[in-house]
């Protein structure tokens, strides 16, 4: 399944699902939830952090949390 | 006069400071709470002629589901009745932008059953973004009263004001009942505590938080004995049905209430971050930043210092002129006022860096910093925060100390402050100068690279290296009771409001003055004892002492060289010139004697002491860097018979300086952003005994 992380710079999805128990509550809280749209603002140097436009919330996350939202394919 | 609390609740980045400035003005008072270093942050605001508010600005927090020390504050308040500060009524603040992100927190608060307003802040940028509210509508929908305000352009305050005074008028009831998530569970909760608030027990349950008379363990008691327990994965799914069923809520209630116009202007952010967040350009704006910061504590703020320093001295010099000589004067000028100096030549590094830091916090560019160092410092156990703090330590460690307050990760910013110190600071500069110049050769190698420029290169080197080194150590060492997890909101970009910047300015130097000065004083006049007073005859007699010596050795001496002879002769017969002598032992294997042993101690006032003391016990007279450096030159060492100041013992010199913790006023900054004399005492002990096996190390080698 692809995940935020194989996003690239600028491109659109939408959340098709979530893994709970790697994700911090906050993250959900702040609108990370399925069906939202997710897009990749900038990524830092060497891919972390990634910073993401969540359903018009901005926010960075680091990689390796990124890895466990998956998206739709295209 | 009747008084009621009320609590300012609200995600970060809503301007809830500016709307809590708004309300209380300068009547505001910052401590912190018991036990913890969170700021607390009250004051009060006279709504009418009869009713006083007392306003207690919460922490900001996304939700009730805590994850940090500072959110739990928020839960621990809001679910504890016999607080003192416990809420008549509750002000969430929200930003009109993120309006869906804030509600989540504000249905939380609502469930609880208290007196809740609902605030939306920064109502005057609607128009420009094309966003409607139906206020009477979302006012039903979500039972409450609702204001429009504005704390930039001052807008709604009275609107606000009137409905706190109200606030007995206003719904206790939930608006979106979090039961519905598992109601069979919910229903058997209700039914063994049915006294108490249904979504209470909820949060009771799923926080790791103190409640006061409704523990958690009782909860968890009689829960097993009624109820079935739920693992830690199923709370968590519960918890994640509970906020989607929260913004199915709000997108429903938002749906009908609030309309935005998609193609109103959005530009400024996008363009902004492309340039301020970029992989190359991004990193170089941000060191001109750093520099300019650097710039002004370092350079800048000297110009205030000097004459912070030279009002002192003259006050002092006044002062002894005026009042009748004895004892009590002399506390007063040599030990009070210059204490009192030394606290108050700080102010204007501290407050320059406090414009700058509130300015970039404001501004929503801290947030991009962060993002841009993360990675690197996350490395080191360090957050994106501390890269502000570290390089301000390089000017002086007393605003670095403080400008770690700015880190939420309770371990980052604990790291952040314990490493501070090993920054070369401004004060060591004039310790590493002399040595340098005594001990390294002026010589260029290549043709191009200076000695004595390469050795004060790699001294401030070597303390970053220190910091991040020791930084590394302790996030191996240092346990968290919290997993921190990253996720950091990125602002929009703002002016800064000046009244914020003004408030923060004003209240950081306070706190410093009043929280770390008595500390500084304290210290500063234990010190002037110690130097002032001897244990036996020749100190208290010394100008007999020094006329004797003279005249045993038949020389002739200006009025000025016998008052010079007399300070070196009284010094080293103080108790400070005891204390000197006693640990020479100590430092003899360092390559040191007695006399740099007693500067190594008076220097525990500030670090740039060392050269002046060191003239006083070579009875220089003057504060001349050549001529105290001739002095030094003849300076021979009792052991060896060599000269004291040689390549060994200057290399030992200069890495004890590096290395060791060598100033009241960080230790006691330490102390009050702690709250505890533990951190600061491991540092001074750690530290110390850390910077004498290297020099040991360093003068054994090369001696």
């Amino acid at each position: 399944m692809k995940s935020v992380a194989d996003l690239k710079r600028g491109q659109k999805s939408i959340i098709t699902e979530i893994s709970t128990d790697h994700l911090p509550l906050k993250l959900l809280e702040m609108g990370c939830l399925p069906g939202n749209t997710v897009e990749v603002v900038e990524i830092a140097q060497v891919k972390d952090p990634i910073y993401l436009n969540i359903n018009d919330t901005f926010l960075a996350i680091r990689l390796e949390t990124a890895k466990y939202i998956f998206v739709d394919k295209d | 006069m009747r008084q009621i609390n009320v609590a300012l609740v609200g995600n970060p980045n809503t301007g809830k400071s500016s709307v809590f400035n708004r309300l209380t003005g300068l009547n505001q008072k910052i401590g912190n709470y018991p036990g913890i270093t969170i700021e607390k942050k009250e004051g009060v605001c006279k709504l009418s002629r009869l009713l006083k508010a007392y306003i207690l600005d919460l922490p900001g927090t996304y939700s009730l589901n805590a994850s940090s020390l500072d959110e739990n504050v928020v839960i621990e308040l809001l679910l504890n009745k016999n607080d003192k500060d416990y809420p008549d009524v509750v002000v969430v603040v929200s930003d009109i932008e993120n309006l869906k992100r804030n509600l989540l927190l504000f249905t939380q608060i609502k469930d609880l059953g208290l007196p809740c307003i609902l605030a939306i802040n920064m109502a005057d940028r609607m128009d420009r973004k094309g966003i409607s509210i139906d206020i009477p509508k979302l006012e039903e929908k979500l039972k409450t009263k609702i204001a429009l305000i504005s704390a930039r352009k001052n807008m709604g305050f009275d609107k606000l004001k009137e409905l706190i005074t109200n606030y007995k008028q206003l719904s206790t009831d939930s608006c979106c009942d979090a039961s519905k998530i598992d109601k069979e569970y919910f229903h058997e909760l209700k039914d063994t505590f049915p006294n108490q608030n249904i979504y209470k027990l909820w949060l009771i349950i799923t926080q790791d938080v103190n409640f006061g008379n409704l523990n958690r363990n009782k909860v968890e008691e009689k829960k097993q004995q009624s109820l079935r327990t739920k693992s830690d994965s199923e709370i968590k799914r519960l918890q994640q049905k509970e906020i989607i069923a929260r913004y199915i809520f709000i997108n429903d209630t938002l749906k009908v209430t609030l309309k935005k116009d998609l193609n109103a202007a959005k530009g400024l952010r996008a363009s902004l971050d492309q340039i301020l967040m970029h992989k190359f350009w991004g990193y170089i704006i941000f060191a001109i930043i750093l520099l300019l910061i650097f710039q002004v504590i370092y350079d800048w703020s000297a110009y205030p210092m000097d004459f912070i320093d030279q009002s002192f001295a003259s006050l002092s010099e006044w002062l002894k002129n005026t009042l009748p000589a004895g004892q009590f004067t002399n506390l007063i000028t040599e030990g009070i006022i210059p204490g009192v100096g030394g606290i108050v030549i700080f102010i204007p590094q501290i407050a320059f860096l406090f414009l700058f830091i509130s300015i970039l916090e404001e501004s929503g560019y801290m947030s991009r910093v962060v993002f841009l160092t993360d990675r690197i410092m996350k490395k080191f156990g360090l957050s994106g925060k501390s890269i502000v703090p570290l390089v301000s330590g390089t000017a002086c460690a007393i605003p670095a100390v403080m400008a770690s307050r700015n880190i939420e990760n309770w371990k980052e910013r604990l790291i952040t402050i314990l490493v501070i110190p090993f920054t070369t600071c401004s004060a060591r500069l004039p310790v590493y100068l002399i040595i340098i110049s005594l001990v390294i050769p002026d010589e260029t190698v290549l043709g191009i690279f200076n000695y004595q420029a390469l050795t004060l290169l790699m001294l401030y080197f070597l303390g970053f290296g220190m910091a991040f080194f020791s930084a590394w150590l302790l996030s191996k060492i240092l346990k968290s009771s919290f997993k921190s997890y990253f996720v950091v909101e990125m602002p929009n970009y703002k002016v800064p409001i000046l009244k914020n910047v003004g408030i923060t300015v004003y209240e950081k130097t306070k706190s410093f003055v009043i929280g770390a000065g008595k500390i500084i004083l304290a210290i500063s006049v234990v010190l002037w004892f110690l130097a002032s007073y001897g244990p036996n005859d020749k100190f208290d007699n010394a100008e007999k002492y020094v006329s004797q010596n003279i005249q045993n050795e038949n020389i002739e001496l200006s009025e000025e060289e016998f008052s010079t002879q007399l300070a070196s002769y009284k010094l080293r017969h103080s108790y400070i010139g005891y204390m000197g002598k006693s640990i020479e032992p100590i430092v003899q294997p360092l390559g040191y004697d007695w006399k740099i042993g007693i500067a190594i101690i008076t220097s525990f006032a500030a670090r740039e002491v060392f050269v002046g003391s060191l003239a006083t016990i070579y009875s220089v007279g003057s504060e001349n860097e050549e001529t105290i450096k001739n002095r030094m030159t003849q300076e021979i060492n009792p052991v060896s018979g060599g000269k004291i100041f040689n390549l060994a013992s200057g290399i030992s010199l200069l890495l004890f300086y590096a290395f060791a913790l060598q100033c009241m006023s960080t230790l006691a900054v330490v102390k009050r952003e702690t709250n505890t004399w533990k951190w600061p005492m491991l540092q001074l002990v750690i530290m110390s005994v850390f910077a004498y096996i290297v020099s040991l190390i360093a003068y054994q080698i090369l001696k």
